[in-house]
Formats: structure tokens, C-alpha cells, sequence
């Protein structure tokens, strides 16, 4: 699990064999907590893996982890606790694993949300990433498996994609410990606020429910002015999610 | 105040909802894809050939076809088990050598010579010792093989075609398509089998997964199995074919598996655990060369060392507890010779012996103990000489003389065929025992998914040995 010397970042003063620690499972004293969410099958836990030192079995097959695993590294002496999450096609419906991820986005409330997505099914994962923007402003996309995508002549102008989104875009190729470096550098500065994210809103929604949400969510920040996510609580509350109607009641949103 | 104002929001959301009415959930989603479809466009741009999708879905087109789908499975598994139990022979008489015939006396004499008290000296050195011993030289070598040819095929991408094609005979027996898949996982270990089903989000269906898993043919049983029919069944057809023979009676005793587990899915989606079928999307991934000395490496590490661990803290208290029953007296019997013989008639009538019954019994904890058990109170009830006296672990440096043991013990083909029966229907180990429980949170699933597979195992090797002596 060595790195290899095969980014421009290794030389890079940003990044070095000094700057990077793995801490594999010590997740103590952490100063950062980082989510590694994503669709099923998109290499979460090999990223999960190169960045921990860990050896999380990885498998080629959707579902290969249902709980979530935890791991730790330290950056330029900053320790920045990891969670890799079940991978999840949207956080709408109820299955466990479903759930595992949601709350943890949710409740958990990580300073940094790494979204894995397949480079050459972007599209399809971008399903996800539109729902997590829309819980947490603190987010970098991580757009692994660059290597298939570039076998299959794919390619993604990066620059485009992080404008739209409003976060921060990593190419990565996790399976050979490419991009990681800068995948790390990025962590760190959404982390410590030096990149401010301005996540994407899900736009195409029909007006008449647009127009519900925003009263809805408008009444909710009035109530707590403090809350980050008060348009998804919204279209939860629509949804009728008795979780979030618990969750509410319990103050544990806010 | 708050607890107002949080009604109030829970109220408005009520209202707006009947407002905008039941499409909600189909607005949303829609906008959602549209967002996706015009940021992807705008930051895509792809050259017209795709042409690695095109050799994957050849690829899939014939390993999930109709007519070639099951037979490339088998195939498949064949030759993976065929390299486990040719490739496992050397480097485990080696380890045999090794531990038993050089250390094991190495260590008696080392005892004799600080004046160790005989019964110290039985009880870790022939007890513990030789259990643990036994354990690694019997199932390393074939694990260490097994494991990262396993490994190696879920990394290319195989498995979720193995659920494509189970998926149809899943859905019929009222189960979940993706139990496929916790199946698969059960071939390694079943605790890990059970923990997997977290992936089927109904749960009624996931509850018939959990309580069929032991039905795959676990890690700690392939080594049973291997071993005897390549005794028993190798034996009875000519030396060519002897390994072909064995190894198709393996592989049909894991397709039997897969039949009861559907079986039993069946049943209990009938009986007890009635609903309806939830539909999934499988997403078949790319097949990807898998990394391959990483995987072998991590597939090493996490699951040959870890089971093999789990294997020896088991093995040992388990070899206590054998050379103990064996030594203890009662009267002129030992504990263990009394339990035997107060066996065997109910073992005949299943085809079985006392030996194997007790040797079930003792190996609760795990299954890779059995035939170790077996053969060393085998040893001990048919009074051969083994040289180091009750209640030892017999050594056997070659699959001929483990046989020679256990005919001199009165078996018989029919003795083995029910063993391997009976090894796939028996309670699951205590590991995946307490899994189920942690899993399902209910004692009385729990003791289902226990009693269940014995109760079968009973009545089917009952029926083996009734139809097989009246001819």
C-alpha cells in the first residue's frame, strides 16, 4: 500500500511523505470527520483503503459493505477521522443500509462529505449527488475509476462539472493510488474553510412544488436559522418521512 | 415555544402536501434526473465507440445465458475446487510432517525431560497441542487457495452474474434475487453470509436468507468434504478417474445445498413466512482485471488468517475436552467410549456411527474440528494402535492411511456418503449461531435457523441408510 511516486503532487509542498500519515483504525482524537458516500460499486472502499492504510476487503460486486467502517489520517498534523459508508443509489427509500448512510449525512453531520462516483456512469451517479448537496455544503466529488472511463473514451471536463455543482472535483483512479494526493489536499481545504462550497439546488422541479418547498423551507429557517439543510427537510416533510418527523420533534436536526 | 413552532412546521408540511397531491415523490425524482442529464451533458463528452462495454456484454451475454449460465458455473466452481484439493496435498503433508511427526515428539520428550506430570504433559501436548496442529496442517493449505481464487473471481466481477442467473429460481421459491449473492458469500463463511444479507431490504425475505445460509457449504466444511470423498468415493472407481470422481460428489453435495436452500426458502415462504416478493435492480458492474497480488495478499490476510485464527482458538479447548472424555474413567470405560457405544445404535440407523455423533457434538464451536474429532476417537474405540495411547489426535501423513483408520473403524461407503450429508445438514457453527442472533435480534429465529438443518440431516440420512441397506 505504498504510495507511488506517480502524481505531480509528491512533489508538491502541499504534499508529502511528512504531510500524510495513515492511522489505519486509531480514530482517536480526530479533528475532522470525513463521509465517504457514493453509489454501490464505485470503489468507496478502495479510496476508504488508500487513504486509511487500511485493507477493508474490497469486492466487485454492488453491496459489498452494509456497515459502516471507520478509519483514520493524519494530514499536515491534522486528524481527520474517515467513514466509509454502504453505498446507496439515492436516500429516499428505507433498507438498512439505506438508512446506515442517510443518518450518518445527516445526524452524524461530518465536516467533509467525499462523494465517490463512477467517472463512466456519471449521469447515473449524479442522482445521489444532487440529494447530498442538498444536505450538506460541505462536499468534495471524488470521480474515481478515471482509468475505465478513460478506457471506454470518456472524458469529463472537471472544471465544468465543479462549477455546477458547486464543490470541488477530484479525478481520481483509486484502485492505483491516482489522485489521491489531491484528493487529500481537497479534504483538508473544504475542511478547514479555506474552499467554501456553494452546492448545486435541484432546479427542475415542477413549479407548484417548488413553490411548496420554499414556503415550507423558509418557515423552517425562520424557526431555526441555524439549520444547513432546511430545502431537504423540506422535501422530507413532503415525503411525509415519519424518521424525520421524529427526528424533528427530538431536536436532533438542528 | 419550540415544541409550538416544530408542530407548526409538521402541521404546514401536512397542508402543502395535500396540496400538491400524490406526485410529490414522481416530481421530485424527475427534477432530480433532469438536473443530472444536463450537468453530465454539459461535462461530458464521449468518443463514439464504447467498445469495452461491448466486450463486457458479450462477455455477459454468455456467462448469463440461458444455456450457458449454469453450466460455466459449474465449471468454474470445479476447477476452483479441483486446484484446491490437488494443490492442497503437498504442502499439507508437509505441515503434517512438520507439526506432527517432528515437533509433536520433539515436545513429548521436552516434557519427559522437565519431569512433567503425564497428565499435564496429555492434556497440552496431546490435547492441545496436536488439535491445533491438526487444525493447521488440515486446513491452511486448502484455504490458502481457496480463498484467493475466490477472492480473485469476486474482483472480476462474476458474482452479481451468479445472482443474474439465480435470480429466476430465487423469485420462484419466494425468496429474494439478491439471497444469491449472501449465498455465495455463505461458500466462504456463513457468519459472513449472514451478516451480508443486510443488502435485501425486505424483512421477510431477508429473515429466509439468514435462516438458508447454512445451506452453502461453508469454508470450515469443504476440507470434510474434500477429504472424504476422496477417501471413499476416489476409491470405488478406477485410479484414473478417482479425482474426477471426488471431486463431482463434492460439487454435488454443494448443488445439493443449493437445492435444499431453495427447498427451505420454499416452504418457509408457504408456511410461516408468507408476502410478497420484492423486486431489485442488480447492477451488473464492469468486469475489472482484478489486482493480483494485492488481492491475494488481502484475501491472505483478512480471511485465510483470520478463519484459520478463529479455527485454532476453537480447535484447542475442543482437544482439551477430547483427550479429558478420553482419559477420564468411568469405571473401566472412558467418558467418551461410553458415549460412543450408548451411540451407535442411533447411528446405524442413520447410517452413521457413535463416533461421528459425538465428534458433532464436541465440535459445536467449529466445523473444521470434525474430522480431527472423528478420526482420533476412531483411533480410540476400534483399539488401534497409534502409539501415543487415548485420547490423541492421530497423526496421518497421507489420505491412505486417514482411510485405513476409518474402515478398520467400520465404515463403509454409505458411512461416508452420510457424513458429507450429514456435514451439510447440521446446526450452524456457534460463531454464526450467535451471528444469526445479533442479526435477527430473536431467539426464536435463531433457534429455526439451528435446529432446522439437524432436524433435516436426521431424517435425510435416516432415509439414505433405510433405502441403501434394502438393497
Amino acid at each position: 500500500m505504498e504510495k507511488k511516486g506517480n502524481s505531480a503532487c509528491d512533489t508538491c509542498v502541499h504534499f508529502n511523505a511528512k504531510g500524510l500519515k495513515k492511522l489505519g483504525v486509531n480514530t482517536l482524537n480526530f479533528d475532522f470527520v470525513v463521509a465517504l458516500a457514493g453509489n454501490p460499486n464505485t470503489g468507496k472502499s478502495t479510496v476508504f483503503n488508500a487513504l486509511t492504510g487500511l485493507r477493508q476487503h474490497t469486492g466487485n460486486w454492488p453491496g459489498k459493505t452494509v456497515t459502516r467502517a471507520e478509519g483514520a489520517f493524519e494530514y499536515n498534523s491534522q486528524k481527520f477521522k474517515l467513514v466509509d459508508l454502504p453505498g446507496t443509489y439515492s436516500l429516499l427509500s428505507t433498507s438498512q443500509d439505506e438508512e446506515v448512510a442517510r443518518n450518518f449525512i445527516l445526524f452524524g453531520k461530518p465536516d467533509v462529505t467525499v462523494i465517490v462516483v463512477d467517472a463512466s456512469r456519471l449521469e447515473r451517479n449524479l442522482n445521489l449527488v444532487l440529494q447530498i448537496l442538498e444536505i450538506t455544503n460541505k462536499a468534495v466529488l471524488c470521480l474515481n475509476l478515471m482509468d475505465e472511463a478513460k478506457r471506454s473514451s470518456i472524458s469529463i471536463d472537471e472544471r465544468t462539472l465543479a462549477r455546477n455543482l458547486g464543490i470541488p472535483v477530484v479525478p481520481t483512479s483509486a484502485r492505483f493510488n491516482k489522485g489521491i494526493p489531491e484528493l487529500i489536499q481537497t479534504i483538508n481545504e473544504v475542511a478547514t474553510g479555506k474552499i467554501i462550497c456553494k452546492p448545486h439546488q435541484i432546479k427542475n422541479v415542477p413549479v407548484n412544488i417548488e413553490k411548496a418547498i420554499k414556503n415550507l423551507s423558509a418557515e423552517i429557517k425562520k424557526q431555526f436559522p441555524i439549520i444547513p439543510n432546511s430545502r431537504w427537510i423540506a422535501f422530507r416533510l413532503l415525503e411525509g418521512d415519519t424518521h424525520i418527523i421524529e427526528a424533528l420533534r427530538k431536536g436532533e436536526l438542528v | 415555544m419550540k415544541k409550538k413552532s416544530i408542530e407548526h412546521i409538521i402541521a404546514l408540511s401536512n397542508d402543502l402536501r395535500w396540496e400538491i397531491g400524490d406526485d410529490f415523490h414522481d416530481g421530485l425524482a424527475e427534477g432530480i434526473y433532469a438536473d443530472a442529464s444536463e450537468i453530465a451533458n454539459t461535462a461530458i463528452s464521449t468518443n463514439t465507440i464504447k467498445r469495452r462495454f461491448r466486450l463486457d456484454s458479450k462477455i455477459d451475454k454468455i456467462v448469463t445465458s440461458k444455456f450457458w449460465g449454469f453450466p460455466i458455473m459449474f465449471l468454474i466452481l470445479g476447477v476452483i475446487l479441483w486446484l484446491t484439493i490437488i494443490g492442497a496435498n503437498y504442502p499439507s503433508s508437509m505441515l503434517a510432517n512438520l507439526l506432527l511427526d517432528n515437533i509433536h515428539p520433539a515436545l513429548k520428550s521436552l516434557a519427559t525431560s522437565i519431569g512433567m506430570p503425564w497428565w499435564l504433559d496429555g492434556f497440552l501436548i496431546d490435547g492441545v497441542y496436536l488439535a491445533v496442529a491438526w487444525v493447521i496442517a488440515v486446513m491452511l493449505p486448502p484455504m490458502a487457495i481457496f480463498f484467493p481464487l475466490f477472492t480473485l473471481l469476486e474482483d472480476f466481477g462474476y458474482l452479481p452474474r451468479v445472482a443474474f442467473n439465480m435470480d429466476y429460481l430465487f423469485k420462484k421459491s419466494g425468496a429474494h434475487g439478491k439471497q444469491a449473492l449472501t449465498m455465495s458469500m455463505g461458500f466462504g463463511c456463513n457468519a459472513a453470509g449472514v451478516v451480508a444479507t443486510r443488502i435485501i431490504d425486505s424483512p421477510r425475505e431477508r429473515l429466509i436468507a439468514i435462516i438458508t445460509n447454512n445451506f452453502s457449504l461453508c469454508n470450515g466444511r469443504w476440507p470434510t468434504q474434500i477429504l472424504i470423498a476422496t477417501i471413499f468415493i476416489g476409491a470405488v472407481v478406477p485410479d484414473s478417474f478417482s479425482s474426477i470422481a471426488s471431486l463431482s460428489a463434492v460439487i454435488g453435495i454443494a448443488i445439493l445445498g443449493i437445492f435444499f436452500m431453495f427447498f427451505v426458502s420454499w416452504a418457509l415462504t408457504k408456511t410461516v413466512l408468507k408476502g410478497e416478493i420484492s423486486t431489485f435492480n442488480l447492477e451488473l458492474p464492469p468486469y475489472r482485471p482484478p489486482r493480483f497480488w494485492k488481492t491475494i495478499y488481502t484475501s491472505l490476510i483478512d480471511r485465510t488468517v483470520i478463519v484459520l485464527w478463529r479455527a485454532i482458538i476453537f480447535a484447542a479447548p475442543a482437544g482439551a475436552v477430547i483427550w479429558l472424555i478420553s482419559n477420564i474413567y468411568i469405571g473401566n470405560e472412558s467418558i467418551a467410549s461410553w458415549t460412543i457405544h450408548s451411540l451407535d445404535g442411533f447411528g446405524f440407523l442413520l447410517g452413521l456411527n457413535g463416533v461421528i455423533l459425538l465428534a458433532y457434538v464436541v465440535a459445536i464451536p467449529a466445523n473444521e474440528i470434525v474430522i480431527p474429532t472423528i478420526l482420533m476417537l476412531t483411533v480410540l474405540t476400534s483399539g488401534i494402535v497409534g502409539g501415543e495411547g487415548a485420547g490423541v489426535m492421530f497423526e496421518l501423513d497421507s489420505v491412505n492411511a486417514t482411510g485405513d483408520i476409518l474402515r478398520t473403524g467400520g465404515w463403509t461407503l454409505l458411512t461416508a456418503i452420510n457424513l458429507m450429508l450429514f456435514s451439510l445438514l447440521h446446526n450452524p457453527c456457534s460463531t454464526t449461531i450467535y451471528t444469526i442472533y445479533k442479526e435477527t435480534k430473536s431467539v426464536k429465529w435463531t433457534t429455526v435457523a439451528s435446529i432446522l438443518p439437524v432436524i433435516m440431516g436426521l431424517v435425510i440420512t435416516f432415509l439414505v441408510a433405510q433405502i441403501w441397506r434394502l438393497f
